[in-house]
């Protein structure tokens, strides 16, 4: 059961009190995109072996959302980050970094 | 025959003797027993039938290990079927039964089954499906579905409780060993804080069977000492009978303590899960002894060497007056010393070595045991107990040499560490070719959410073989996993004990090594799932060659014992079947728990009235006083009518509609989702979150909205109330509240996090009652307070003021078709209100409705019900909505997905009124046919009731369904097949949803 930490409370919350949320950011398209964009936005989805980043929410605690940065594999924990984040902070890139040498980075 | 011994028996009790029951035969036992050493102590060594063939089966092991002796516990609501009479503590008055026969223990009838075994094989069950179709049905799946099974489903309810229990500790030790207490000495000595767990109601493990000595003291002395100074750290809590049942990831773990199995209905829970949150886990699990694959070791009475050491030391139990030992290490003379010594026979030492030449070998040459090196049984003679065994050389294909007359065989193939809990959370094994077993690589721990190892394997467990070198690794253990947790080792050193040599051990997967076919035949491996060792030389040949493919073909290892005794002997056999080595071929997954727990203890209080929260509103008392039925809706329970005496359900349902249409109807609406929308792009935020507009609604206003997902099928609908000029109140259904409001939160805290938007769920802050029919606004006109006449409140406003004296604020909507107002009070003043409405109404004929009349209500008048005609694939445009959408937004949450092609397809079913010709009530959920038949040759559909009513305003069936161009063929006749009525169809005329009152009028007054 993982154990994630909760940028707002600040405390290292349960899986139980998180709802998981999906990839995180998703660029929202809308009216206007191309049906294969629209198409993406809705169903594909990454699934990678390693270095995943997702969305969270604090549903049995404070309620807020956030991002976590995470290896699907070892499930080690590189860190989370607030919800209002169009990419995830160079602290949060480092640290993955530091850790996954192969890791080709955030696009 | 095995029997009780006039000595001896460290864990006994002899002053209390404890009565119980086997197939309701009353034995006797003493305080201390296990339920297997006192069936022993009184002979029984027949326990069970086996799985497959209904072979006789007897007691192997001495702990958690045991394949066989699995029995039904207990009566009634205590009554529970496959327990282990090895961990079965003794009690007075237990009742136990054996299993898995017909119609007694000692003639099964499926013993036949025994004599069939060539037709049997593995993969069997598979095979049966290949065979032609109606033998399936006709011929295995009768048979198996008879003879499969172990023990019985338990018929009543569980007359027990259990519970759940937090612990966040920095150290976890599971296993109560000399391994486990050194580990927690150390550990607790650097001030973490620490839990120890034992599986069995003793500390200290088998170490004192063995009775060697540590530091200077014996074994039994020196665990009490040490659990005396454990007990005396205020970090370290120590528990027994308490399993560490799995390791999960990021340090959890479960511990499934038994608190209550030994003192049934002493009014504590029976079992406690402990849900633990560890930053270190020390696993001092110990090891199980294998067995070795010979001719009829499964014949009662052939148990495991260190069981049959143990029953003697602990319980002063015999298996056995003359025990043959077979052995392929040194070990297993430690048993022949202890049988001598306690006046029993051991007429041979079978020993797979060629050369046998160690102290334990010599003491029992001493003591006058015949030593046999280099020899093998080539079988085991007997049927329901051993009655001798031929011996042959190992290394050839079991010619007998000499027949030897026994009636109980102890056997050792060597010891496996306990890498369960290790492995569980993706801990790594290593193949250790000295021991011939897997054990802890611990370079390769399970790590955590720091990508740091959180096990730590300590002593045996971590394949510490001798006392001396298990107490040092058990010490490093604890120390280490001390200071991974943040704390500092206090130094000091390891206990110190004195170690016999062993001689090395030989490993022996078949025996003799060279047997034939019909003696592999013979070799169990697997005693519970009946698996021999020619089942899974049969599964290589098939072409079964990953380990995991081969369990699963022959069950190996899938039995309740999950394979304790058998894996590694299985796979084993297997690697030499395909010719590779044993680490090539690797081990099967280790998964939770160790052993089965209970499912009580994983519901834990979670049961009857805790099951969940029952969600009540401030009315529901009065719902209970006045006959409501009730129906779940979320947590929430609603009455879904009211009856009356001598009234049936559907005679109050009917009752309550035409009131409610005549004169005066109440509903206690205030489950209804309440959000408040309030900041100022509260407007634009709604834009984006409704198909229609609600900016521009004017303060005062009402209108209905739909909410769409992001692809386009409708999730919520309800009415909007523009409270002020940044505050909007949206209602949602009953059970979409939380979810509606989670939505609003995703997309605020998500996507447009800039927006200034709060947003408050106060579902709970309002008590909402409806006012509904003709009589309405006489009701409240006689209450008074504020104007609600036509003019001053008409439909789709609202007005905050007082009714009766009551802050109310009261919405003139309507979701009946009738003159309707929904007046919101705050919660704590609903009852209240509640009381004053019926009290004034009698006299215009107020009577309550429930939820089934206000369904039939929203029928009538062709009102959409989220769950009824949505099921998560339906647009409104489906529904005929297409006047709530917007054409002049930009955009909306599911606005793109409407324009997809497939949301466009002029072929989508589409929503209509369905009347059946002769009047009668459709079958909800049914399906219309239309031409031609589809690829499974089922005759196509064109369309499907969404819901379903007789109309007691209208005498008749009424319906709603989605149609294929169905607006389109208004008037038309379809058909809906019936389940069960042949050719029979019910004829059905497409016609406008609305049934009543199709301009509006009665609503609009």
């Amino acid at each position: 059961m993982l154990l994630l930490n909760c940028p707002y409370c600040g405390i290292d919350a349960d899986e139980t009190e998180l709802a998981a949320g999906g990839e995180a950011h998703l660029k929202r398209e809308t009216v206007g995109s191309e049906d294969a964009d629209f198409e993406a936005y809705l169903f594909m989805r990454d699934n990678p072996k390693g270095v995943h980043f997702e969305r969270w929410r604090h549903a049995y605690g404070c309620g807020k959302w956030f991002l976590s940065a995470r290896d699907t594999m070892t499930l080690e924990v590189f860190g989370t980050y607030p919800a209002q984040s169009k990419k995830p902070p160079k602290v949060i890139e480092n640290a993955i970094k530091k850790k996954r040498r192969d890791w080709k980075g955030w696009s | 025959m095995s029997t009780r011994l006039a000595t001896g028996g460290r864990l006994l009790d002899r002053t209390r003797a404890v009565e119980f029951t086997f197939n309701g035969k009353r034995l006797t036992g003493y305080k201390g027993d296990t339920l297997a050493s006192a069936l022993l102590a009184n002979g029984q060594t027949l326990v069970g039938r086996s799985f497959k063939y209904h072979r006789p089966r007897g007691i192997v092991a001495s702990g958690a290990e045991e394949p066989n002796a699995l029995v039904n516990l207990g009566k009634g609501g205590r009554f529970e079927p496959n327990q282990r009479a090895t961990t079965t503590e003794l009690f007075q008055g237990l009742a136990a039964t054996s299993q898995n026969h017909w119609p007694s223990l000692e003639f099964d009838v499926g013993i036949l089954n025994n004599y069939a075994a060539r037709l049997l094989p593995a993969g069997f069950y598979y095979k049966t499906f290949m065979a032609p179709r109606p033998a399936w049905k006709h011929f295995f799946e009768p048979i198996i579905r008879r003879s499969a099974g172990l023990g019985k489903a338990p018929r009543d309810r569980d007359l027990d409780r259990y519970e759940h229990f937090h612990a966040h500790v920095e150290i976890l030790i599971v296993g109560g060993g000399i391994a486990g207490l050194q580990a927690a000495l150390a550990g607790g000595a650097s001030g973490a804080r620490v839990l120890l767990v034992e599986q069995t109601a003793h500390w200290g493990g088998r170490a004192p069977v063995d009775g060697a000595e540590i530091d200077g003291q014996p074994v039994e002395d020196w665990i009490k000492k040490t659990v005396q100074a454990l007990k005396k750290m205020e970090n370290v809590h120590l528990r027994l009978r308490c399993m560490g049942a799995g390791v999960y990831d990021h340090g959890y773990a479960l511990a499934y303590e038994r608190v209550a199995d030994h003192t049934p209905n002493d009014g504590r829970p029976r079992h406690r899960l402990w849900r633990i949150r560890a930053r270190q886990i020390v696993t001092a699990t110990g090891a199980i002894e294998r067995p070795l694959s010979f001719a009829g070791n499964d014949i009662p009475g052939v148990m495991l060497a260190s069981a049959v050491r143990d029953y003697v030391a602990n319980f002063g139990v015999s298996s056995g007056d003359r025990t043959v030992v077979v052995t392929n290490n040194d070990d297993a003379y430690r048993t022949a010393i202890a049988l001598k010594e306690a006046g029993l026979e051991v007429p041979v030492i079978l020993d797979a070595r060629a050369e046998v030449t160690g102290p334990l070998a010599v003491r029992a040459r001493e003591l006058g045991i015949r030593i046999e090196p280099g020899k093998a049984i080539a079988k085991v003679k007997g049927g329901k107990k051993v009655t001798g065994v031929s011996i042959c050389a190992y290394a050839g294909e079991g010619s007998t040499l000499e027949e030897i007359t026994c009636d109980a065989v102890a056997m050792s193939g060597g010891w496996s560490p306990v890498v369960h809990l290790w492995s569980h959370c993706g801990g790594k094994l290593t193949w250790d070719e000295a021991n011939a077993h897997f054990r802890p690589d611990p370079e390769r721990a399970p790590t955590n959410q720091s990508g740091e190892g959180y096990v730590k394997a300590a002593g045996t467990a971590s394949g510490a073989m001798t006392l001396a070198a298990c107490l040092k690794d058990a010490f490093d253990a604890g120390n280490a996993a001390a200071k991974a947790a943040g704390f500092s080792a206090k130094g000091g050193s390891a206990a110190k004990a004195n170690d016999e040599e062993e001689q090395p051990m030989a490993a022996v997967w078949v025996m003799p090594q060279g047997a034939g076919i019909e003696n592999r035949m013979k070799m169990w491996l697997d005693y519970q799932n009946d698996v021999k060792v020619s089942d899974v030389q049969l599964a290589a040949r098939e072409g079964f060659e990953s380990v995991e493919h081969a369990k699963r073909y022959t069950t190996l290892g899938m039995a309740t014992d999950q394979g304790k005794l058998s894996n590694i002997n299985g796979l084993a056999v297997l690697s030499q079947a395909l010719n590779s080595a044993i680490p090539q071929v690797g081990t099967t997954t280790f998964r939770p728990p160790y052993t089965p727990i209970s499912m009580g203890s994983i519901g834990g209080e979670a049961r009857g009235e805790l099951f969940q929260p029952v969600r009540k509103t401030s009315i529901h008392a009065w719902h209970e006083e006045n006959g409501a039925y009730f129906e779940p809706v979320g947590h929430w329970r609603r009455p879904y009518c009211y009856q009356r005496y001598g009234e049936s359900v559907e005679e109050a349902v009917h009752r309550e509609v035409k009131n409610t249409r005549e004169a005066l109807g109440l509903l206690d609406a205030s489950t209804l989702g309440k959000i408040i929308v309030k900041g100022p792009d509260a407007g634009k935020f709604l834009e984006m979150l409704y198909t229609n507009m609600m900016s521009n609604l004017a303060v005062g206003k009402c209108r209905y909205g739909l909410m769409c997902s992001e692809n386009g099928f409708l999730i919520d609908d309800g009415v909007v109330a523009r409270l002020d000029d940044d505050t909007w109140l949206c209602h949602t259904t009953t059970g979409g509240a939380d979810r509606v409001h989670g939505w609003m939160e995703d997309w605020l805290q998500c996507e447009w996090w800039d927006w200034k938007v709060y947003t408050a769920n106060v579902t709970e802050q309002f008590a909402q009652i409806a006012v509904v029919g003709p009589n309405a606004r006489k009701l409240l006109e006689k209450l008074g307070g504020m104007d609600v006449s036509k003019e001053t409140l008409p439909f789709m406003q609202w007005a905050d003021g007082k009714i009766g004296g009551f802050d109310a604020r009261v919405f003139r909507i309507s979701f009946s078709g009738e003159l309707s107002y929904e007046i919101a009070v705050p919660a704590g003043q609903g009852r209240a209100f509640w009381d004053a409405l019926v009290a004034a109404g009698e006299e215009f004929g107020l009577m309550p409705y429930g939820t089934e009349c206000l369904h039939i209500l929203r029928a009538e008048k062709g009102f959409i019900m989220i769950g009824d005609e949505t099921d998560g694939t339906v647009i409104p445009q489906d529904l005929g909505l297409d006047w709530a959408i917007s054409k002049k937004k930009d955009d909306y949450l599911g606005k793109r997905a409407q324009q997809r092609s497939h949301m466009t397809d002029p072929k989508r079913w589409k929503l209509v009124g369905l009347e059946t010709v002769n009047g009668s009530v459709l079958p909800d959920g049914a399906y219309a046919v239309g031409a031609g038949r589809n690829a499974n040759d089922q005759r196509n559909t064109i369309g499907r009731v969404t819901s379903s009513y007789y109309s007691p305003t209208l005498d008749r069936g009424i319906a709603m369904g989605l149609v294929e161009h169905g607006p389109d063929r208004m008037g038309e006749i379809i058909e809906f097949p019936t389940i069960g009525a042949g050719d029979n169809v019910i004829k059905v005329r497409i016609v406008d949803p609305v049934f009543y009152d199709k301009t509006g009028e009665k609503q609009n007054v």
